[in-house]
């Protein structure tokens, strides 16, 4: 950015930046909270590349250059190596399980030597959002028609399924938010209704006694057919369907969700959920424990987390205990702070007031994304904006939501603030192409 | 191109906005209307650590420290975090067994909780100390922490000063809102606990922040929370140091007690009660051990017989007897009774009287004569004008109430006894309706019903130094920094006798008193070159002794002032079982006042007396007695905790067996529990019930 240059300067959306620059700064300065010590000099351990805040300063500096090069390029060269950046990135995740180095439980890391690690299901967001982009604008593509529906929800589930092989659950959710971007180009509203029922079905699963949930969904069940029994007396078809969906509903609630969380989720992810919600869950039921039991014997069930992070916001009051006051954040009460609860940190200090500036930064910053999306000619540049956009907001909406308590803890950072190289990198690479795409909008791309 | 899904891209939008507002609404849920996880946030991080300021210092009456402080040190622990401890290697550096290691831990977390600090060992001797601060860091959750200790420089006055104790769960229910918390230590006799208030202080409390293993980060909001730490006031006494510490040399070995006053102020000079102790025993960690063999003396030593107990005050009663009489008009100086070895106005043969021969006033107070006083208090109760016993009894009371009997002194020390002045209508029970002067006729010499604390006698002294008036005696002059609690305004007030009493009778007694030492029943104790007044008394008393009541040695009294022009000091002295009151108590007496007045005993004469009273063993047969007897059943029991111990050591026993015996074999655990303060305050109304007893049986004539 410091390299105004008038060719690439051009056209580019200089609110998007600016935004990009106070969220990155913000960042720094949570982290800069996160880890002030009262007896150190400030100046001195932000330039001395030891401390968390220094290395994303470093970072930061680093995707400044990676920014000012993407927008020196040509966009055509996106369009042009969006298949081929994916299929990259698919070889690289399955690289990761060959190379992969193991941090915080997650074999999803290839170390790159100098203590830095390269987290390839990050870029790999990237990748996925170009590859969506680049076949949706496809001539040929009838988004309309079911097989290229599934072939775009493919493209998507490649990535999600490799990293729940990483055990890395939320960067695996992450792959969902193309959901919305497919909506955009035309994805039937009912799987979007479908599937918010199904997640609310699924919490009810954990919230509510099993028993109790089956009668209900009965009951609910009988009270429709007697409503609508007039109608199946001539028409047969709703009665099946009704039946259909009870059916699929308590053998979801009674089998389904039981099989996933014993059967698929690692005993430490269940009990996380569970514990979400206020509920146990019994370890001995699930079978990947079951396996390895010398390795991770007693995972005390515990809301420590979840408690400690809602005490950090929570004290923050409305207008908080102010920066570097935060008591929480400076007894390190609250784990993994700088990374996936950086939120809680600047709740602390700011309080209410603070939250509320910060979110809407952030939901200004995704408006004007679908606005720079609604303004693309291309098809290839409107999918690829709705894809930034929707990533963000999902991992915004995953990452606070956890903090305060309304989502189960899966790592997810906090988009531009949280610290994390691979993380910073990815979302300025996501947001920098989505600029240059924007600056070059006049273009007709394919 | 789909431009017909347009309009899906403001369906996204409200979606975004959707899911914002519902964070949103999370956050005021949990930042504006939850108090809680602010109160859980300061509960996690804040470290409120309560700061006990220093008790105040008591000086004497030239400014000598005799109640001051010392550094000493607590090992302190918090359960939660002490585990993982090396117990064996704890316990061998303190000398304990596990078991008791985990008897002691069971009981902090009882009191205090597992993650509040509690006192694992109080009051660390320097070599404990020492010891443990070089490998305190092996034991996690353990640290030493500073203390203030209390410490008696000069070793005296414990009775006055009192002492502090940890309080018990009487206590603070008794003080709810006064802010002590379990484990605090609060005066609970004494000075300590009559001023608790002023020695106290404020206790000052400093806000840590600390970090999620309890270690601490720095001060928390620079400390603008931190309420100070006000140490406590300084309070200075009308004690003497040397007088005390004399009177206390002089009561060795002896049962009794000393009070002397200063009849100007009121302000007591010194205060003995014989057998004392030294008051630093009752400060370090031996204090359970300690306190439990003082409190089993048979003496009942914790009870300050200056103020606690109440006796006949015998013959020394006879200048108020005399007053009333001179005042009420029955008698005046030059009156004279003749005596043929008992009164003879009952026709019963009582009182005896030991000089033989016809009395005036003054020669009669000399020689305390039986016969003398007993026809002036007849004649006083029979005055016709009164028209009976009843009346004029309550006329005799409302003189000698005026003189500080029958009532509370209001002396700042506590549990203060108020003595007897029986009134009729306990005469109406005892004797009927119709009762007459010599049903009561002991009265006259102190051996009736009538019953005083020395304080009191010591008072009347003082009121006839002063010639009718007293302040209330007390033994603290000013507070330092000034009297906010209005502790002192009742010893500022003058007290006056009697309107009736002219200054010419107090002359008279003051002549009879004077010629007890000049030449009377205190010859023996006079002071060269200083003009005592005195009085002599002889008090009759019986003991119950397995179930009878014997009769015992007579007790030995004596009241005086001194110099007789501008009185100095007023003193009142008891030595009980000692014999006649010229015996013990006059000798005693003369020697604490010519201390006072000259500040050495002069003389090779006087000297000998000091060192004689000094070395002389005037405890009572039967305490004797009982003191063997407890001596030789606390050997037979040592012997057999010792026999146990290694019975049980062989047998390889638990650790909890071992524990137990330990408690059923000790010569004195159960006061040593966690309630000694109210076994204190148990102590003197024992006491005075044993006392009682004693003074009913005594002889009528």
């Amino acid at each position: 950015m410091n390299n105004r240059n008038n060719n690439i300067s051009a056209g580019v959306d200089w609110t998007i930046i600016w935004l990009y620059a106070i969220l990155v700064s913000i960042g720094i300065l949570c982290i800069f909270m996160v880890e002030y010590r009262t007896d150190t000099n400030w100046l001195q351990t932000f330039l001395g590349g030891k401390t968390n805040y220094s290395k994303q300063l470093i970072f930061a500096g680093v995707c400044t250059i990676a920014a000012t090069f993407i927008l020196l390029t040509d966009s055509k060269l996106f369009t042009a190596l969006a298949n081929l950046l994916y299929a990259f990135g698919i070889l690289l995740m399955l690289a990761t399980f060959v190379l992969g180095k193991n941090i915080n439980g997650s074999k999803s890391w290839i170390p790159l030597g100098g203590g830095f690690n390269l987290q390839p299901a990050e870029l790999c967001k990237i990748f996925t959002a170009l590859a969506l982009a680049k076949f949706l604008s496809r001539q040929e593509t009838d988004f309309s028609k079911l097989r290229s529906q599934l072939i775009a929800g493919a493209i998507a589930i490649t990535p999600a399924i490799l990293s729940i092989g990483q055990h890395e659950l939320g960067l695996a959710l992450v792959y969902s938010s193309f959901l919305v971007a497919m909506y955009r180009e035309g994805l039937p509203a009912q799987i979007l209704i479908f599937g918010s029922s199904f997640a609310v079905l699924v919490i009810a699963t954990l919230v509510v006694e099993p028993n109790i949930l089956a009668v209900t969904l009965t009951v609910i069940a009988a009270i429709i057919l007697f409503l609508v029994r007039k109608q199946n007396k001539k028409n047969k078809r709703a009665l099946v369907l009704i039946v259909g969906i009870w059916l699929f509903c308590v053998g979801t609630q009674r089998f389904g969700v039981p099989y996933i969380f014993n059967n698929v989720f690692e005993c430490y992810q269940s009990t996380r959920i569970y514990s979400m919600v206020g509920k146990e869950y019994d370890c001995s039921k699930n079978k990947k424990s079951e396996k390895k039991t010398g390795e991770k014997a007693a995972h005390k069930p515990d809301d420590y987390n979840v408690r400690q992070s809602k005490i950090a916001i929570g004290s923050g009051g409305l207008t908080g205990r102010g920066f570097l006051k935060g008591t929480q954040t400076r007894g390190k009460y609250v784990p993994a702070q700088p990374t996936d609860f950086i939120f809680t940190s600047l709740g602390e200090a700011f309080g209410f007031v603070g939250c509320a500036i910060f979110l809407g930064i952030y939901l200004f910053l995704l408006y004007r994304i679908v606005k720079i999306a609604e303004r693309q000619r291309s098809t290839f540049s409107r999918v690829y904006a709705y894809s930034v956009a929707s990533i963000i907001f999902f991992h915004i909406a995953v990452n606070v939501s956890m903090t305060i308590g309304l989502f189960p803890i899966v790592g997810i950072p906090l988009p531009l603030i949280s610290y994390g190289g691979s993380s910073l990198l990815t979302f300025t690479i996501l947001i920098f192409i989505l600029l240059r795409l924007d600056a070059d909008r006049q273009m007709v791309l394919r | 191109m789909p431009v017909f899904n347009q309009s899906r891209g403001g369906i996204i939008k409200i979606i975004f906005a959707a899911v914002f507002l519902v964070i949103a609404g999370q956050l005021v849920n949990l930042q504006l209307f939850s108090v809680k996880y602010k109160l859980a946030a300061e509960n996690n991080a804040i470290f409120r650590k309560v700061i006990y300021p220093d008790r105040g210092i008591i000086f004497d009456r030239k400014r000598k420290a005799i109640l001051e402080n010392t550094i000493s040190y607590d090992l302190v622990v918090i359960p939660s975090e002490a585990k993982g401890v090396d117990t064996a290697s704890l316990c061998n550096l303190l000398n304990i067994d596990t078991a008791e290691y985990k008897h002691r831990m069971r009981e902090i977390i009882f009191k205090t909780g597992s993650v509040r600090i509690g006192v694992f060992e109080p009051i660390l001797s320097p070599e404990m100390f020492a010891r443990l601060n070089e490998n305190i860091y092996k034991f996690p959750g353990f640290s030493l922490t500073e203390r203030s200790v209390r410490s008696y420089p000069y070793s005296i006055a414990a009775h006055v000063l009192g002492y502090v104790a940890e309080v018990d769960t009487t206590f603070l229910r008794k003080h709810k809102d006064e802010g002590y918390l379990m484990g605090d230590y609060a005066g609970l006799t004494g000075l300590e606990r009559s001023y608790e208030k002023v020695l106290m202080g404020q206790r000052g409390v400093k806000n840590y922040i600390r970090d999620n293993k309890s270690r601490i980060q720095g001060s928390y909001e620079n400390g603008i929370y931190d309420t100070a730490a006000v140490a406590g006031k300084n309070i200075h006494t009308s004690l003497d140091v040397e007088l005390q510490k004399l009177g206390e040399q002089l009561m060795t070995n002896k049962v009794g007690s000393i009070v002397a006053i200063d009849p100007k102020t009121g302000g007591i000079l010194c205060m003995v009660s014989a057998p004392t102790y030294d008051p630093n025993y009752l400060t370090g960690s031996q204090r359970r051990k300690h306190f439990a063999e003082l409190f089993l003396d048979p003496r009942k030593i914790f009870n300050n017989r200056g103020i606690g107990t109440y006796y006949s005050p015998g013959s020394t009663f006879k200048t108020v007897v005399g007053i009333v009489g001179l005042t009420e008009g029955v008698i005046d100086e030059r009156t004279s009774v003749t005596c043929p070895g008992f009164f003879t106005g009952c026709g019963t043969g009582k009182p005896k009287c030991l000089d033989k021969g016809t009395f005036q006033f003054k020669e009669a107070v000399a020689h305390s004569d039986n016969s003398y006083f007993s026809t002036v208090f007849k004649r006083t109760l029979d005055q016709p004008r009164y028209h009976g016993a009843d009346s004029a009894l309550t006329v005799f009371n409302s003189y000698a109430t005026t003189f500080g009997l029958g009532h509370k002194l209001g002396v700042d020390l506590p549990a203060e006894q108020k003595g007897i002045l029986p009134v009729s209508s306990f005469y109406r029970k005892l004797f009927g309706p119709r009762w007459y002067s010599c049903n009561i006729i002991s009265n006259a010499i102190g051996q009736g019903e009538v019953n005083t604390t020395l304080a009191q006698l010591a008072n009347v002294m003082a009121i006839i130094a002063n010639k009718g008036w007293y302040y209330t005696p007390h033994v603290v002059d000013s507070i330092e920094g000034g009297d906010d609690n209005d502790m002192l305004a009742a010893f500022h007030e003058k007290h006056y006798t009697d309107k009736r009493i002219p200054d010419s009778i107090f002359d008279a007694v003051q002549d009879g008193m004077q010629a007890v030492v000049d030449y009377g029943t205190a010859v023996r104790s006079r002071i060269p070159d200083i003009v005592v007044c005195g009085k002599t008394g002889t008090v009759q008393n019986s003991a119950k002794i397995n179930g009878h009541m014997v009769p015992q040695q007579d007790h030995s009294f004596f009241g005086a002032f001194a110099p007789r022009d501008n009185p100095k000091i007023a003193i009142a002295v008891i030595c009980e079982n000692a014999g006649q009151g010229a015996w013990a108590a006059a000798p005693i007496a003369s020697l604490l006042i010519e201390k006072y007045l000259r500040d050495s005993i002069k003389g090779k004469e006087r000297q000998d007396m000091l060192e004689e009273f000094t070395k002389k063993n005037l405890i009572p047969q039967r305490y004797r007695l009982e003191m063997a007897k407890r001596d030789s059943l606390k050997q037979i029991k040592e012997a057999q905790l010792l026999l146990q111990q290694r019975m049980s050591r062989e047998a390889n026993d638990s650790a909890e067996a071992e524990e137990n015996t330990e408690q059923e074999v000790k010569p004195a655990p159960a006061p040593a529990a966690p309630l000694p303060p109210k076994k204190k305050t148990g102590s003197p109304a024992a006491l005075i019930i044993d006392d009682k007893k004693n003074k009913k049986n005594y002889k009528i004539g």
